[in-house]
């Protein structure tokens, strides 16, 4: 199993150093322009030399090997720098955001809690509520908590989270006044009702996400316990005398919870991805939101960057869904 | 080794359903058994004569809905055990009347150890401490000649062989000493040789432990090898029921006769085509009014058409339901 962990982080290296190619390609014949957003009294020998100050005017290569010397290289010897307090020294250049000029890394840890407490807390919260209903809702197939679960989980599905997200404003905020519609990301935590004012504000991104997830977790989970269920050993289990309440929680979803852990893993980079509307939708000024503002502002490093851990993360926690599976199914050996 | 006594299991006119939507199965009907402390039943049918569905509907295994045990009486340790709550059927099954399934590959839960799903009934039924358990579990995997059974507790089963997991299987049926074992198709998905082995380590088990035995199979060779009762049914029904010696020797039901012909013979020429009986067994939608096996049937007549045929006692411990009567060659008066 370790052999195989560190074989096949091996091997993402040459696969994530083609992703970012990609990625800068892609950009790169995007047809962005930095200065577009800049007033239109500015003359346009001007917005040329800006262009050739932001390092536009080099060859592909010189720029895709400065970013990747500024992103492989240089923000790793900071960061360790950072946490060991050593002195490495020498004249690096960081990854620098064309529209704000601060490294792309440092606007990166300041979105970062955001986008974890609202999204990360979401999906720990749909994955909570998604094992019960899988659950309940595969014991008892056809009953009306079983149809209900269903029914609800396709609207979650099917529905997109920035109609959900936008219907709850209309509803909580502009109807009833409940919560506030906008997430605002300079509240501090001090006391009790700041820390009130801090959980409504979070209840309704927070929750259109976990509906969302929830609703996808769920019907992987229903269907891997009913495939279950109806299993060989299910019947061995009752015919041994085990209490039913055991069968279902220990014999059978065990078992079902294999397939749902590889979808769990599977979904962490996407909740990144998917949460960039609803993120929008709240003004949830984290991850998401940093990544749409430089994608308007033709921010290249900064979009480049964030794209770039997104598929950092889908490859890191493709590894780590394959690694669970061997973990908790025997039969599966790696080496 | 039947000695006179009380029936270790007594039933009586069990009736199973299955609730589909093409209406009501019968799958069960009306079928009354016993069985004698040490005895060995063999029970034989084809596939679909209802011989699984009968012992897994006394036991309260069938998933219900959509089947229901509609009628009958299963008396077991002075108690019915249709009547009784399921958490007492519960504490019955697995400590008092063990399961073997018929493929060893799929009834040992894949992901935990083998010393944990034989542990398990140790544990819940005879409330043994885990070292305790831990300990008989190893015994249990001696006993049924598992080598080095310490050690292969903490192994999973896909590290066993199929013949090897029916023997784990098997200690887990015996793990509590059950009075009844139901044995249903253990050596069906098995290759002949692990056949021999299973057959002989449970002749071996039997009379060093004395349970009852059901043995449900299709396989005549295996019956005539171990049992001493045989219960034949076709259509949810017992058809002829007889002692070992004289069902091989005198076959008295039609059905029991054709299952006898469709053996090929080792010896002599070979026939051109293996004997079958022709059709399919019958889908039940309603209780037999009729005999069921009347339309497969050489013999068969106006009253196997009208009036589903009950038991006549044809021998000692033998009955038959047919209205024809095989020794006269001619229809049975009444």
């Amino acid at each position: 199993m370790f052999n195989y962990t560190i074989r096949r982080s091996l091997l993402a290296v040459p696969t994530l150093l083609l992703i970012s190619l990609i990625i800068f390609l892609l950009l790169d014949l995007a047809p962005s322009d930095p200065t577009a957003n800049l007033p239109l009294t500015i003359p346009p020998e001007v917005r040329e030399k800006i262009r050739q100050s932001l390092g536009l005017g080099d060859p592909i290569y010189i720029r895709y090997i400065l970013w990747c010397k500024q992103f492989f290289i240089n923000e790793p010897l900071n960061i360790l720098e950072h946490i060991f307090g050593w002195q490495i020294g020498g004249d690096r250049l960081r990854v620098l955001s064309w529209q704000t000029r601060s490294p792309v890394v440092d606007l990166i840890v300041q979105r970062l809690p955001q986008t974890l407490w609202v999204v990360g807390l979401s999906y720990v919260l749909g994955i909570v509520i998604a094992v019960p209903i899988g659950v309940i809702s595969a014991y008892r197939q056809y009953s009306w908590f079983d149809q209900i679960g269903t029914f609800i989980s396709m609207v979650g599905f099917s529905v997109p989270t920035f109609f959900t997200g936008v219907l709850l404003i209309v509803i909580f905020s502009v109807w009833l006044g409940w919560f506030p519609s906008i997430y605002d990301t300079t509240h501090q935590v001090t006391d009790w009702s700041s820390f009130l004012v801090q959980v409504k504000q979070m209840i309704m991104p927070v929750s259109v996400l976990a509906l969302f997830n929830a609703a996808q977790i769920s019907r992987y989970m229903r269907a891997s316990m009913l495939d279950n269920l109806n299993q060989d050993y299910v019947r061995t289990a009752r015919a041994k005398g085990v209490r039913e309440r055991i069968v279902v929680l220990v014999h059978v979803l065990r078992n079902s919870l294999i397939p749902v852990t590889t979808v769990i893993a599977l979904g962490v980079p996407q909740v990144f991805g998917g949460a960039i509307i609803t993120e929008q939708v709240f003004k949830v000024n984290g991850l998401g939101q940093l990544l749409i503002i430089a994608i308007q502002g033709g921010d290249v490093p900064v979009v480049q960057t964030l794209t770039f851990i997104f598929a950092l993360l889908i490859v890191l926690f493709n590894l780590i869904a394959d690694v669970l599976y061997g973990v908790l199914d025997p039969r599966i050996r790696y080496d | 080794m039947p000695d006179e006594g009380t029936a270790v299991l007594d039933v009586k006119d069990l009736t199973t359903v299955f609730q589909t939507r093409q209406g009501n199965v019968h799958a069960v009907n009306a079928v009354s058994f016993e069985l004698q402390p040490g005895e060995l039943l063999g029970v034989v049918g084809e596939s679909g004569s209802g011989k699984s569905v009968t012992m897994m509907s006394l036991i309260g295994l069938l998933p219900s809905p959509p089947a229901k045990v509609a009628a009958g009486h299963v008396r077991f340790a002075n108690s019915d055990l249709l009547k009784v709550s399921d958490e007492q059927l519960r504490s019955v099954r697995g400590a008092e009347i063990g399961f073997i399934f018929q493929d060893p590959m799929t009834s040992l839960n894949p992901v935990f150890t083998v010393g944990f799903q034989l542990m398990e009934p140790l544990r819940g039924h005879m409330g043994l401490t885990k070292a305790q358990a831990r300990a008989r579990a190893a015994e249990l995997l001696d006993l049924v000649g598992i080598s080095d059974a310490k050690r292969r507790l903490s192994d999973f089963p896909h590290q066993f062989s199929g013949g090897m997991r029916q023997r784990v299987m098997i200690a887990i049926a015996l793990a509590c000493d059950p009075k009844v074992l139901i044995a249903d198709e253990p050596t069906t998905a098995l290759d002949v040789t692990i056949q021999a082995q299973i057959l002989e380590l449970v002749k071996e088990l039997r009379h060093k432990l004395g349970m009852s035995i059901v043995w449900i199979t299709h396989d005549l060779g295996v019956i005539a090898g171990i049992a001493d009762r045989v219960m034949v049914m076709y259509g949810g029904q017992v058809v002829e029921q007889a002692p070992v010696r004289e069902l091989f020797a005198n076959p008295q039901h039609p059905y029991t006769k054709a299952l006898l012909e469709t053996i090929p013979s080792v010896r002599g020429a070979r026939p051109e085509k293996l004997q079958v009986i022709e059709g399919q067994p019958p889908i039940l939608y309603d209780f037999p009014r009729s005999c069921s096996f009347s339309d497969r049937c050489a013999h068969a007549f106006e009253s196997c058409r009208s009036q589903n045929p009950p038991a006549f006692a044809v021998g000692a411990d033998h009955t038959v339901s047919c209205h024809w009567n095989a020794e006269a060659g001619a229809p049975r008066n009444g």
